[in-house]
């Protein structure tokens, strides 16, 4: 009975009227690599995001967790510009990398997607063979002149994605024919081909069964020493594991921010609570 | 809805199903099998000795040798028969007018068929026409003539209520007590001595051009104007059709422009052929003036506009199907949308491109209503490349109905008609063979 009462609470909290709710907990860090102010996405008339504001710090791992359709993705591909692909989006207010606006006029987007890279829910290799789909962003880029700089980056990038063991032997083999977390870790190693400065994950191990989850857990933990790292996630075990901070979304609104150990021990929100004891989800 | 409701249904469903598919394969076969019979028939067929002269002097085909030794065989029964003919001439002079008459238009027309038998009888002026120069080169032909010469035909128009019945009266008997009447047996029995039939393989079929209006010879010319206006109309239509393509998925946006631009495309691919045909005539050769009559390059301007709204689509589509994933990939990577393009999104929607540009090239190379007015004619050489912008050029297609329809020896050449029909569907069946293998080559490259 206290159980279908509490239900009943909590959704009548998430429906009820929507009016601002500020953001609880410390938003800016010491070493900012990623500056966001007051940044507002509408796709066309409905607004996605309201004011969300929070730093990444230089070397951290930066949760950001919430409800399905809480924003938490959209706000995650407005950091590399990701939503310009979409006809409809518009995004409002700062978004500071390097001490500029990544919306100013003045940005070339790709540059920036190569310096903030991104690795899908989904694994998506190309259509290619192992080799090319690391080999091909650095092409792109000019990083490569000649083949020996290829099969370097190739090899580099694959030992940090801690895939290379595995397929050094058939390179040459399409890489939608690994299993779905080598796919995954070839996914990341062709974003650290170009040597990015902070890598965006988008539920990366959401497709991916646990042990597959567990190395790609261990992978991010390694990768944290040299790139800054922002990922969603919808597991709470994961966001404890491997992220320094934690963000709480919901509904569009930036509720909580904080040190994980202190969002998942003592959350200060009333809703973030609810999340993360599992009340809603 | 209770399981053996559901069962009886399901088996209905399938039977039906099952039947239509069936009397899709049964109408098919009732279609192609004949076609195959007879169009193999242009090719592998029982050759006379006038074939074979006729391929040696027209087109240096075969062995002067062995031709000769035939020719000196068959020579005295070829002898004796014109012998007999002129007996009968001398024999004619000596019976009385009315007679005479009545004789010798009897004879004359035994003479044609003699003639068309084995070619000219000597002493008669030579004929300038090259179907008159030789004998009947086909043994089946050859057996019909036979049958020609050996019994009248004649119509019993007794009964005015019922049309006439067509009956047969022995030849031999018109000249029963003259000296004429042995030919007949005589020709019945050698026949085969005087033309030598042998079973011949006649590639040439396929890579000669022909002779006289198709009396003679190949399909070359036409197998040729087919491939360069299919070709031609690729060149054309299948780059341009899939940068539109390229156009209405990645970079027009929805507004009233583009869906205005989408509904044409749709409506043209529904537009009646023989409409294309004129416009060709009307735009190509009349305003624009590519040519200054038909030629191949109107024909396959006007066939790629036919073709062009069926490979936007095929392009469309492939293009749509490419997973959402690779360009969100690519774009994540800081590639410019041109390059994702180029390198992601193409690569992988190609087979899907190819397959729809293969099956308009088949759809290409079998329409005939837009080349009547545009590149097509009857009767001509065979053109070469450098010609392709200003003549026309006979074509498979407009041929086939030419000679069924509208040419004057229509019934002679019935194998020709067959041969060609066979060629063209050939030709678009090994099109679209080798956009399945093409096909499945390239997905098994992508997926591994």
């Amino acid at each position: 009975m206290q159980e279908v009462l509490n239900k009943k609470n909590v959704e009548k909290r998430i429906l009820a009227p929507r009016e601002s709710r500020d953001t609880i907990g410390r938003i800016n860090v010491s070493n900012p690599r990623m500056i966001c102010r007051d940044v507002n996405v509408y796709y066309g008339d409905k607004q996605a995001i309201r004011n969300v504001s929070i730093d990444i710090g230089c070397n951290e791992v930066l949760a950001m967790i919430g409800p399905s359709g809480c924003g938490k993705s959209t706000f995650l591909r407005c950091l590399n510009r990701m939503n310009d692909t979409i006809d409809n989006c518009r995004v409002t207010g700062e978004i500071l990398f390097d001490d500029k606006d990544i919306y100013d006029s003045s940005i070339d987007v790709v540059p920036l997607r190569a310096q903030i890279g991104m690795v899908f829910q989904k694994p998506n290799p190309f259509p290619k063979t192992i080799y090319e789909n690391v080999a091909w962003a650095p092409r792109i880029h000019g990083i490569i002149e000649s083949k020996s700089d290829a099969d370097e980056i190739v090899e580099t990038s694959l030992q940090k994605a801690g895939l290379w063991g595995e397929v050094k032997d058939r390179l040459d083999q399409p890489g939608n024919g690994l299993s779905g977390g080598q796919q995954q870790r070839l996914c990341i190693a062709r974003a650290i081909a170009v040597s990015p400065e902070v890598i965006l994950m988008d539920e990366p191990c959401s497709a991916l069964d646990p042990i597959a989850t567990a190395k790609i857990e261990d992978l991010i933990e390694e990768l944290r020493t040299q790139y800054t790292i922002a990922i969603v996630t919808h597991s709470m075990q994961q966001a404890s594991r491997v992220s320094q901070r934690t963000a709480f979304f919901h509904l569009g609104d930036l509720i909580e921010v904080g040190a994980t150990e202190a969002i998942f021990t003592k959350p200060s929100h009333q809703l973030t609570e609810d999340y993360i004891t599992g009340r809603y989800g | 809805m209770n399981i053996g409701t559901r069962k009886i249904l399901d088996r209905s469903f399938t039977a039906v199903g099952l039947t239509s598919i069936l009397l899709m394969a049964l109408a098919l076969l009732v279609v192609v099998v004949p076609i195959v019979s007879g169009g193999i028939g242009a090719i592998f067929f029982k050759g006379t000795i006038e074939h074979r002269k006729l391929q040696l002097r027209e087109f240096d085909n075969g062995n002067r040798e062995v031709l000769d030794r035939q020719i000196a065989e068959s020579e005295p029964y070829r002898q004796e028969v014109f012998r007999m003919l002129d007996a009968f001439a001398a024999e004619l002079e000596t019976f009385e007018p009315t007679r005479k008459r009545e004789y010798s238009s009897k004879v004359s027309s035994v003479k044609d068929i003699v003639s068309h038998l084995l070619g000219p009888v000597p002493g008669e002026p030579e004929p300038i026409l090259l179907r008159f120069q030789y004998g009947t080169t086909r043994w089946e032909k050859a057996e019909e003539s036979l049958h020609d010469l050996m019994f009248v035909t004649k119509w019993d128009t007794s009964n005015p209520e019922e049309m006439g019945k067509q009956y047969f009266v022995p030849r031999v008997d018109e000249f029963a007590g003259t000296s004429l009447a042995a030919l007949f047996p005589y020709i019945e029995e050698n026949l085969e001595k005087m033309l030598l039939p042998e079973q011949t393989f006649y590639w040439g079929f396929l890579t000669e051009r022909s002779l006289d209006a198709h009396i003679f010879g190949g399909v070359w010319a036409e197998i040729q104007g087919t491939l360069f206006l299919a070709i031609g109309a690729m060149l054309f239509a299948f780059p341009m059709g899939v940068i539109a393509a390229i156009y209405f998925t990645e970079y027009a946006r929805e507004n009233v422009f583009t869906s205005i631009l989408r509904s044409a495309n749709s409506t043209l691919a529904g537009v009646p052929s023989i409409v294309f045909g004129l416009f060709g005539l009307a735009f190509f050769i009349n305003t624009i003036k590519v040519s200054d009559s038909k030629s191949v390059l109107a024909g396959s301007l006007t066939l790629a506009i036919m073709i062009l709204p069926t490979i936007i689509r095929a392009a469309e589509e492939a293009i749509l199907s490419v997973p959402k994933t690779y360009k969100e990939a690519s774009i994540g990577l800081g590639s410019t949308k041109w390059r994702t393009i180029v390198t992601v999104i193409l690569p992988a929607a190609l087979p899907g491109i190819i397959t729809g540009g293969i099956i308009s090239l088949g759809r290409a190379a079998g329409e005939t209503a837009p080349i009547i007015f545009t590149a097509a004619v009857s009767v001509g050489a065979t053109i070469g490349l450098g010609d392709v912008l200003t003549s026309p050029t006979p074509a498979l297609s407009w041929n086939i109905y030419n000679l069924a329809s509208e040419h004057e020896a229509a019934n002679e050449i019935r194998h020709v008609q067959y041969g060609m029909v066979l060629a063209l569907i050939s030709i678009v069946l090994l099109l679209n063979l080798s956009a399945i293998l093409l096909r499945a080559r390239i997905s098994k490259k992508l997926k591994g």
